[in-house]
């Protein structure tokens, strides 16, 4: 709307030595307005602040056995048949071999937030600049790259990660690396797809009509433009990237003891299911809010950075 | 004229973005009387169409609208969708500007119209078969029942506007609101659409509602006037008294600012500086027999066959230190390709281009980098050129930081500063960002970026087309004063015939990737030799409703003829013409007819425009 154009650009003359506002401090406003983006964003920032802080001043380890409360209730689970009750500060009761679960959800949280970030940092890394190259260039060398792409697709990634892991030993680092290489490749198609879209407009001609080189062109024009879309996946590819990382868990292929993550507390929970439901719905809880949390912060960066298609 | 078919009161239309509310339409009120045509004009963000949409409960879904619109003294503001069904489609219709997105794409168009006759009349099959095809007859759709079997994609631009004034006039509506139904066609096509469209006035008495931002289309068409400006009616009237004597400040600014073919000089603007004398035999650029060609898939059977699309066909011209060549012609002439091809930003077929001496066939690219420096380019969507994630100060040093690296980020902040005070945008904005400026200062923006690096030839592509004719005045007058000051040379691409005539010293007309005739910016309009240039020149509507009035009919039926089919060119040169699409044909070749006047062969003017009364000169005064 035009008139509301003329509107802004008069405000701006009233105004004029302001800095200007860039589209992404307009998304920024547009995001914090959002209120389920906002709550999302609060409750993973209090889970990832407690996740890194509280674990420092509890007065149980991660690792600390205490044999007599193996499989203990905590205090004030309602159910009376269990076996125990831990007592102390064991909100959480104790796991299977009787470490404080509380702070084991912690120490989970940590790795499965570490390895979403993480790995999708890697897969970032990757995709951009593969789908920023294929699609800019074009041409044979965009066939040949996504056609290599397609060939990656098309291996069965988890017996990739699997074996990869054997391979290497279950390694953690590795375990992050493996993952990002594999989610990349949808990251790719999407950065090829908007550049495609991207390469097309007029300011990518008035660069090559002023003399910009092709590198510093995908470095100054491409690779913000594709920024929004791609923001977006990001938050969505960090949830799958921690379930990822729960199902190699999950198979006894992830985090090796006495490290945790969510999901090998998941895993041994669900073992316990009948005897000691706690130990699977804390972690399972606690997964399932970030999880939820993510969607919604995916979910308002969509409506932010593209207004228009609400 | 007795009990308006419509009457809107207070019409008030809103809408909630994310960035707070916008007032689009202010209390409104407005008549149309049986049979009357109005025209609504206005730049854009004036609300015109959003009024006719709140009318015709189109509006989006965010937006609102309160006040009466009473049609026939019943009241149909916010009606409900079922009732409203009723009315639009049949008593109510509408043309919009774009005809491909209007039309259902996987429908054949008779099925389309056939559909709308059975639904509002409740006509059976064979009778709606047989009106549909009378009324594509009425649009002058050539071979209507053959047509009627095909898809709207099979159909040009112009084509489907018929068919879209078809489908609205099909059941005989009270009131036919176009809006801006011909701002995308090209003017040939838009003179032709605007001639169906004056025919079915007379014929079926409907009243019509245009809307537009042309005073040129409102002159030819309208009885009575409304001017809008920011949601209001700032004056109506007459078509001649807002013509001929109009009171408000608004109008008056708007008519000065369009531009006249007949007036190419025009008082309180900036003339066009003469091409300097001195060095006049210095050849700047040299185009020779350049051709762009693209080879286009075909799906056959049994095996795929590469046709050539010649984009740009053999054109040759020069170019002169501080001269401007005017580029004109419709839709797939080539002009655009052939200013790319020229910039070495597409690939030639071949040809030579020669610039300042110098061959640019196969220049290396660190060579040809350099020699961007000397010519730069301005685009015509404002703000699609601009890379929306870069202030508009990076946007201009852009230029500066890869063709001048020696300069250090000082140096470069100072000249952006100096450029944009030249190109009359506060150097105070330099950390703003183009989303937050209107297109007339976003083109400036674009300017300056062409400018900073003090080139000697600039391409303007369609560099005023998207503006609003106010914005597009002061930014003509802004590129003559430059180019009075720096004498840089320009090519200035324009569909507009009335623009390039302000601002070339000497004009080409393209046709079909060829050049059909090439002259001084006067001996082409007032005595254009080729036919097509007649025919294009006949066709731009002026603002001047009596000399609408006095126009002779559109000679020219039917559309461009596809670039895929080698007969094209040969268009106004029947008698040489091999009837094959595939076959290799002449090319007609340019004669010299008076000095510095060249026109492209072509059969005698009146086997190619048919047998009638020799047509009126639209461009016979010099103002």
């Amino acid at each position: 709307m035009t008139a509301y154009a003329d509107e802004r650009t008069e405000l701006a003359r009233r105004a004029p030595y302001i800095k200007g506002r860039s589209l992404w401090i307009d998304a920024r406003r547009r995001l914090f307005r959002n209120k389920a983006a906002v709550a999302g964003m609060t409750i993973l920032g209090t889970i990832a602040a407690i996740a890194v802080a509280v674990p420092f001043f509890w007065p149980y380890t991660y690792d600390a056995i205490n044999y007599g409360l193996v499989n203990c209730a905590p205090d004030w689970w309602p159910d009376t048949s269990v076996m125990c009750n831990a007592g102390g500060w064991h909100i959480f009761g104790m796991d299977s071999v009787g470490r404080d679960l509380f702070v084991r959800v912690l120490y989970g949280a940590r790795v499965s937030l570490a390895i979403g970030l993480v790995a999708t940092l890697v897969s970032l890394l990757i995709g951009v600049s593969y789908g920023a190259i294929a699609g800019f260039v074009g041409g044979r060398l965009d066939e040949v790259m996504m056609r290599f792409v397609d060939v990656l697709y098309s291996l069965p990634y988890l017996f990739l990660v699997i074996i990869l892991m054997v391979v290497f030993n279950r390694n953690f680092f590795l375990l992050f690396v493996a993952i990002g290489a594999v989610e990349w490749l949808t990251m790719s198609r999407i950065v090829r797809g908007q550049t495609l879209s991207i390469k097309q407009k007029e300011f990518i001609e008035a660069a090559r009509a002023a003399g910009v080189g092709t590198g510093t062109t995908i470095r100054r024009h491409i690779v913000p433009n594709v920024l929004g879309p791609v923001v977006v996946y990001v938050t969505l590819t960090i949830p799958t990237v921690i379930l990822a990382e729960s199902f190699l868990s999950f198979l006894g292929l992830g985090i090796q003891e006495p490290l945790t993550s969510w999901g090998v507390l998941i895993s041994e929970g669900a073992a316990q299911m009948e005897s000691a439901p706690w130990m699977l719905i804390f972690p399972a809880g606690f997964m399932a809010v970030t999880l939820f949390c993510f969607n919604f912060i995916g979910d308002g960066l969509r409506d932010a950075l593209d207004p228009k298609d609400r | 004229m007795g009990q308006p078919i419509l009457q809107v009161r207070n019409l008030n239309v809103r809408f909630k973005t994310p960035d707070g509310e916008v007032h689009a339409v202010k209390n409104l009120d407005l008549d149309i009387g049986e049979g009357e045509c109005l025209g609504v004009v206005g730049e854009s963000g004036s609300g015109k169409s959003q009024l006719f949409l709140a009318i015709a409960g189109l509006l989006a879904s965010n937006g609102r609208a309160t006040g009466s619109v009473k049609f026939r003294g019943r009241e149909i503001l916010n009606l409900r969708q079922s009732q409203l069904n009723q009315l639009r489609g049949s008593k109510i219709t509408m043309i919009f500007q774009d005809p491909l997105t209007s039309l259902t794409p996987h429908m054949t168009i008779g099925s389309q119209i056939v559909e709308s006759l059975r639904v509002h009349q409740r006509v059976p099959y064979v009778e709606a078969r047989r009106r549909t095809i009378e009324i594509l007859e009425l649009v002058r759709i050539p071979e209507a029942a053959k047509r009627m079997n095909q898809y709207p994609h099979q159909l040009s631009g112009g084509m489907r506007q018929r068919v879209m004034i078809a489908m609205a006039t099909a059941c005989g509506p009270d009131l036919l609101i176009a809006d801006e139904p011909t701002t995308a066609l090209d003017v040939t096509v838009q003179a032709q659409i605007l001639d169906i469209m004056r025919d079915l006035k007379k014929e079926i008495k409907t009243a019509i509602v245009m809307v537009s931002h042309d005073m040129g289309v409102i002159a030819g068409m309208a009885d009575n006037v409304q001017v809008m400006r920011e949601g209001r009616i700032v004056e109506a009237g007459t078509v001649d008294q807002i013509f001929y004597a109009p009171r408000h400040g608004y109008t008056k600014a708007l008519l000065d600012a369009m531009p006249r073919i007949d007036r190419p000089i025009r008082a309180g603007h900036v003339a066009l500086a003469p091409p300097s004398t001195i060095g006049a035999e210095q050849r700047l650029l040299d185009v020779e027999d350049l051709r762009v060609h693209f080879p286009i898939k075909i799906e056959s059977f049994p095996f795929r066959r590469t046709k050539l699309v010649r984009a740009v066909d053999g054109v040759s011209f020069s170019l002169r230190e501080g001269e401007t060549l005017g580029i004109v012609g419709e839709t797939g002439c080539g002009k655009s390709t052939l200013a790319r091809a020229v910039l070495n930003l597409l690939p030639r077929t071949c040809g030579v281009v020669v610039w300042c001496g110098r061959n640019l066939t196969g220049i290396a690219d660190p060579a040809m980098r350099k020699l961007r420096k000397e010519f730069q380019i301005v685009f015509q969507d404002p703000l699609a050129s601009l890379d929306p994630r870069m202030t508009v100060g990076e946007s201009i040093s852009e230029p500066l930081r890869s063709l001048r690296p020696e300069l250090n980020a000082e140096e470069v902040r100072g000249e952006v500063r100096a450029i944009m005070e030249k190109v009359g945008l506060d150097p105070a904005w330099i950390n703003r960002y183009p989303h937050e400026f209107s297109g007339g200062q976003n083109q400036r923006v674009g300017i300056a970026r062409a400018m900073i690096v003090r080139p000697k030839l600039i391409v303007c592509d369609e560099a005023v087309s998207a503006l609003d004719v106010s914005i597009q005045s002061q930014i003509v007058d802004l590129i003559l004063a430059l180019q009075s000051e720096f004498r840089m040379s320009l090519l200035f691409i324009s569909h507009d015939l009335s623009v390039v005539r302000q601002v070339a010293h000497r004009v080409m007309v393209l046709y079909m990737g060829r050049v059909v005739e090439l002259a001084d910016r006067h001996t082409i309009y007032e005595d254009p030799r080729h036919p097509y240039t007649r025919e294009l020149i006949a066709a731009v509507p002026l603002p001047d409703p009596r000399a609408e009035r006095a126009k002779p009919r559109v000679a020219l039926s039917g559309d461009l003829p596809s670039p895929l089919d080698s007969r094209a060119q040969l268009s106004f040169l029947k008698s040489k013409m091999i009837d094959d699409p595939d076959a290799e044909q002449y090319r007609p070749q340019l004669i010299e007819v008076a000095p510095g006047h060249f026109v492209a062969e072509h059969d005698p003017v009146r086997t190619v425009i048919g047998e009638q009364e020799p047509r009126r000169r639209a461009a016979t005064s010099r103002g």
